[in-house]
């Protein structure tokens, strides 16, 4: 009983997520600028992490809690390295 | 794909409560990300996600763990410390990059700049 109620929640919060990442992926294409791409990446970065949050709580392995702290810091890198590309032109000066 | 890990009834029940809140506050920060009109109000958007969604889940996690392994599991508390520590850092960048290239480009949009207002003459005294 217990086990069932939870699956269902798990499967919709991972539905609700993909939704969410459709979401962004719609500005990450469509977005006028490349300010908007760029926080349209950021956030997908962290939609993911969150995803793979989820699917480490079904299938109760913790193997998918590596993959969620290697995704969030190579968000924090990306988003870093694209916000210094728009301000100067170059990351590495 | 549907399975779940067998956790007593409360825990299943917080951890369900927490997994959906996570999700619908996600979900309605990517909603104001799509939906908002200009890119500075945009960049408030996804925050709410990256705050308070990724803290309900992460939350969901660490105490499903803890009841799996019959003892504290605190690795998510690394996943907690690090988004609250990059989140604002990396859209300060972001922002001030946008405002930068705003003003460059002479965008009509760009908010005023209040920081560095060059001093005007004296007013009159009476």
């Amino acid at each position: 009983m217990s086990a069932l109620f939870l699956a269902w929640a798990i499967t919709s919060a991972q539905i609700l997520l993909g939704f969410a990442m459709l979401c962004t992926l719609v500005r990450l294409i469509r977005g006028p600028r490349a300010q908007d791409r760029v926080l349209g990446l950021d956030t997908l970065y962290v939609i993911v992490m969150m995803l793979f949050l989820t699917f480490g709580i079904q299938t109760g392995r913790t193997l998918y809690f590596e993959v969620a702290l290697i995704i969030a810091m190579l968000g924090f890198a990306s988003t870093v390295a694209l916000s210094k590309f728009l301000m100067r032109g170059e990351v590495i000066e | 794909m549907m399975q779940a890990p067998d956790l007593p009834f409360w825990a299943a029940l917080i951890v369900a409560l927490l997994l959906l809140a996570g999700a619908g506050l996600t979900l309605t920060g990517a909603l104001g990300l799509l939906r908002l009109k200009s890119f500075y109000q945009r960049v408030h958007a996804p925050t709410l996600g990256a705050t308070l969604g990724a803290g309900c889940i992460l939350i969901a996690s660490m105490l499903c763990f803890s009841i799996l392994e019959s003892r504290p599991v605190l690795h998510e508390v690394l996943i907690a410390l690090f988004l609250t520590v990059t989140t604002p850092v990396t859209l300060m960048l972001l922002a001030r990059a946008a405002l930068y290239r705003d003003r460059v480009a002479g965008n009509p949009e760009t908010p005023p700049d209040f920081g560095q207002q060059q001093p005007g003459p004296p007013a009159d005294r009476p």
